[in-house]
Parts: structure tokens; sequence; C-alpha cells
């Protein structure tokens, strides 16, 4: 049942034009960062040699990508998110699945669903990038699979607030703009915590990109995955409870 | 026999605001229920209460025999339902949109296919199948939502006014498919329209500031209704003429040649009478206007609060008492 709706979600992103641009705008935008880091890695390329613990090439373009790739999807990934609940409310689709024999946490699961094939296929077309250059020359498999790990983590995260704000309201565009503030905040929180502290600590835990950075250096950290899952449990665990209060509240 | 929808006291507040006040109703299979009321008398808070989108404050909902708090899915299971605005997804084709009703209401794909084509020729969907539900007009994108309802054939149909933008024809055709499926399954149909009522249902409730104010079979309602009639005569109409006739009740002469009167006769024995008086009768036609008299009276809310409602009840009660002597 969660399938059916998660298929349904899935097929109307690619029916209307957002999917396609959203995949489009981030290709192309990725493309010419690979390539400027090809550049540069070809530049440099004399001087790695004589140095004794050199970055490989994966250090060198694969994780710069990713690190591009989570900023653009930080922008991009509330546009997603935001008529996944909001649109249902609006267009009264809602009392269709609400009046279908399914719980909740059905209909918020599926569409979460719906909403992770799709970023699976973003990332899937981003490291399409990278992969490429083994015809060429040696790749960390590990690596660059750990990284790709970490970017579908974070924007499954991602997903997730954007998911919660949705539910919050019937407008996509407030649902968007809030979700972006949100990760943005999340996402900086950690700048000033170079002075030390208990505080800063805090904030460092909080950040998103602190956990992200980690797995882009190809650390896998049960403490990262554990954030990223708590986060997205959160989120979702939300939506379902405020689902079934507007349902108790009118 | 047992009941397909029982209503027990149920209740439903926002706030201080009481949109619906202690309603207990049944609908029973083969029921055609006519749901009425005003704007804003809690007809759709109750249909939502109904259908799960919303729970009640108050109160127990029973759908063929299983709660609908207690176990939501399973009563789910055996429920139609058409809002007022249909559901539907714009992006899809009109047989995309009925198999992923069809999956949502856990039917076998291999019995998928059958139940789609049959609600869509039930609806008279078939020349348009396979267009996007977008670009449907108004009354078909309607009849969508209706397919949707009776899709999975469930025993409890409830249709938030089905008929709105359909043309005379199509209004025909659903009312007529509304029948039929109220042969076999209970139907609640809320709607404005008056005559459809009269035209469709077997049942009739009145719901006005929340409150259940009047509910009757519908050959109970119309036997104790003082017939009102407009007839027409070749003679000229004098008031006084017609005053001394008894059987004529609150005479209301329109022109020289026609005027409205109540009577207590049954329609042949008054035109037998007027014949017998050689008027010349040319034109003689019983007025279906009592259900909209009984809807305005029951819904006109005086200005005074307190005494509307008791004198509400008391109306309420006179009725009842006519009705079952």
């Amino acid at each position: 049942m969660i399938l059916t709706i998660a298929k349904r979600e899935f097929r109307s992103m690619f029916l209307s034009p957002l999917a396609w641009v959203i995949l489009a705008v981030i290709q192309l935008i990725l493309a010419w960062s690979f390539f400027k880091s090809i550049d540069v890695f070809f530049e440099i390329q004399s001087d790695l040699t004589t140095l004794k613990n050199a970055p490989g090439v994966t250090d060198l373009i694969a994780s710069p990508l990713f690190e591009v790739a989570s900023i653009i999807l930080l922008m991009l990934t509330p546009l997603l998110t935001m008529r996944l609940i909001s649109e249902e409310k609006r267009s009264g689709t809602m009392s269709l699945l609400l009046s279908a024999p399914l719980s909740i946490s059905e209909i918020v699961l599926g569409k979460y669903l719906g909403l992770l094939f799709f970023i699976m296929i973003i990332v899937l077309l981003i490291v399409l990038m990278p992969a490429s250059l083994a015809m060429g020359t040696q790749l960390d498999y590990a690596k660059m699979l750990c990284g790709a790990f970490g970017l579908f983590i974070m924007l499954a995260a991602f997903s997730s607030a954007g998911l919660y704000m949705s539910s919050l309201t019937e407008n996509p565009m407030i649902a968007a703009i809030s979700t972006f503030g949100f990760l943005l905040l999340l996402w900086m929180i950690n700048v000033n915590s170079a002075s030390a502290g208990d505080g800063a600590n805090l904030l460092s835990y909080l950040s998103l990109h602190t956990h992200f950075s980690a797995m882009m250096r190809g650390i896998l950290n049960t403490r990262d995955i554990a954030y990223f899952i708590l986060f997205i449990t959160g989120f979702v665990v939300l939506t379902i409870r405020q689902l079934e209060t507007q349902r108790l509240q009118g | 026999m047992h009941s397909l929808i029982s209503v027990n006291n149920l209740t439903r507040r926002y706030g201080d605001f009481c949109a619906v006040n202690n309603i207990s109703f049944e609908l029973a299979a083969g029921d055609i229920l006519g749901f009425l009321g005003p704007n804003g008398a809690g007809k759709s808070t109750t249909m939502q209460m109904l259908t799960g989108s919303l729970a009640p404050t108050l109160g127990e909902i029973t759908i063929n025999g299983i709660d609908l708090l207690e176990q939501p899915k399973a009563a789910k299971a055996s429920l139609g339902y058409l809002p007022e605005n249909p559901p539907l997804y714009k992006e899809m084709t009109v047989t995309e949109y009925l198999r992923y009703c069809a999956r949502l209401h856990h039917i076998d794909r291999s019995r998928q296919t059958a139940i789609c084509d049959s609600a869509i020729e039930r609806c008279g969907l078939d020349d348009v199948r396979r267009r996007l539900i977008r670009n449907l007009s108004k009354g078909y994108q309607q009849r969508v939502g209706i397919a949707q309802a009776i899709l999975h054939s469930p025993p409890v149909i409830i249709l938030d006014e089905p008929t709105v933008g359909l043309d005379p024809i199509q209004i025909m055709e659903i009312r007529s498919l509304i029948k039929t499926l109220g042969q076999s399954h209970g139907i609640i149909l809320c709607t404005h329209i008056l005559p459809e009522v009269q035209a469709v249902c077997n049942r009739v409730q009145i719901i006005n500031q929340g409150e259940l104010v009047y509910s009757a079979d519908m050959k109970d309602m119309l036997s104790t209704e003082t017939r009102r009639f407009e007839i027409s005569l070749s003679a000229k109409i004098e008031r006084e003429m017609l005053a001394r006739h008894a059987v004529f009740k609150s005479i209301n002469i329109i022109d020289n040649n026609s005027f409205t009167a109540e009577s207590d006769l049954p329609a042949e024995q008054l035109t037998a009478y007027i014949i017998r008086q050689q008027w010349g009768l040319t034109r003689f036609t019983t007025q279906q206007t009592s259900l909209e008299q009984m809807f305005i009276d029951l819904t006109l809310s005086d200005t005074n609060m307190t005494n509307s409602s008791i004198s509400r009840k008391k109306r309420l009660d006179d009725r009842l008492q006519t009705n079952a002597t």
C-alpha cells in the first residue's frame, strides 16, 4: 500500500516539468564544476607526484563534486518537497486518501518513499560523472560509494524536513521558503564553532555540514549515520503527528 | 435488517463553536438518504466525520457493523466517498486514476481492469478514458469523481452534491444511476437541490445549525403535506366566488383565469368537484413545493436563538406526531 502511493508520487513528478527541469539544472551546473575540477587536476598533476601521501583523483574530483551538489540541492530540495502534502490538501485529493482504507502513517511514508526514489535518481546521475573517469584511471570506489551514500542520506534528511513543512501549510511557496530557511540555518550553524566551549560543540553536532563532510572524507561513522536517521525519523513522525492533529482539530 | 451506518450522538466542536450537535441516525441497505441543510449547517462536517477525514468530538460511528474510530481501516473499506470537490489527480488519465483508486482499495491486480471498465461504463466515461483529467470538462470530471466512489462497489456510498456542473441529460443519467445503486447499496446524498431529493431519495433528513431538525420517509412526508394546486378556468375568477366553496383554502389569485389554493381533498376528487361547478376547467397542476416549503420553515432562523431552537423542536415534535398518526 505504501508502495502504491510511492509509485504514484514518483510518476507524478515526471508528469510535471518540475522534475525534468531540476534534473537538468543539477546536471548542467555539476557538469561544469566537474570539468573545472578535472582541469585543475591536470594542472597540479605533476606536483602531486612529488608528494608522499598525495590525494588521489577521487579526493580531488569526486568529493568536491559532491560538496557542490550538496549546496545546489540544499536550494533545490525544498522545491521538490513543497508540494508533497500541501498540494493534496489544496486540490482536495487528501480526502481521497483519508477516506480510503489507509492509515495516515502509510500515506506519509508512501509519499516520502516516492521522493526517495527520485533522490536516488539524482544521486545516481551525479555519481555517473566521476565514475566515467574509471575509463582512464583507477578510482577509489569505496570512498566514492561512501560519498554517494553521504549525499543520499543527507538529501533524505533534507526531504524529511521538507515533508514536514509541507504538512504545515496549504501554500507550497511557504513550505518551500521555510524548508530552505531551516536547512540553511542547520547547514551554517557551525560557522562560529571555531571558538571552543560546550555550546560550540552542540552547534557543531547539530550542523548538517559537520556530518556530511566527514562522509566526504570517506569516514563512515555511526555517529553521523545515527544523526541522519534520527533527523529523518523525527521529521517523518512529526509529519504523521501533524496530520493526525489536523484530523482531530479540523 | 442490520444498518449500514449507525451514528450515535455525534458532536463536533471547533473551539467554542459547535458545528454538529448530538446527531443520531441510521442508514439501511436499500436506503437513499437525502441530507439537506442550508450553507454552514454542518452537512460537510458530518460527511467528513463519516468518512474519517475528521475526528468527532463526541459520539460514535459504525459503518457496516465496524466502529470507524476503533478500526478505521476496516470500516473505511466499505465506504465510497465523493467530496464536494472531486478528488482528482489532474495529471493522470481517467483509466490511470481509476486504477490507482482501485489499488488504494486493495483490489487484486487481476480484478482491477474489470472493475475500472465497469465503473467507466456506468458513468459514461468510455469516450474520454485515455484523456488527461485536467483537459476534461467540469461535468466529466464530476463523473470521474462518481466513478471513483462506486468503483469498488462499497456497501455505503456518500455523495456530496454529485450533479453539480452536469447538463440536464447527464443529471438524469446520474440520478437513474443513483437509483439503481440504491437498490443494493446504502447511499447518502448531500445536496442543495430539493427536486433531486424528491426524485431520488426514499428518506430525507434536514440539518440546521448543527442539529437534526427533520427526519422522515419520503412517502410519509408527502402524504402528510397539505396539497397545493394550481387551477386555470375559462370562467372569470372572483375571490368571492371561490370563497363560497369550503374545499379551497388559502386562495391566491394569479390572474383572471387562474389561481392556486390548498385543499384537503385528493386531486381526483377535487377535479370532479370543479367539473361539477361547470367553471370550464382548462388546467390543473399539483404543486410539488412541499419539501421546499418544509425546508424553508425548518431552516429559516429566528432572530431570537433560544426561541428558535425551542420552536424548531416543537415543530419537529408536531411533525413526528402527524407522521405517527
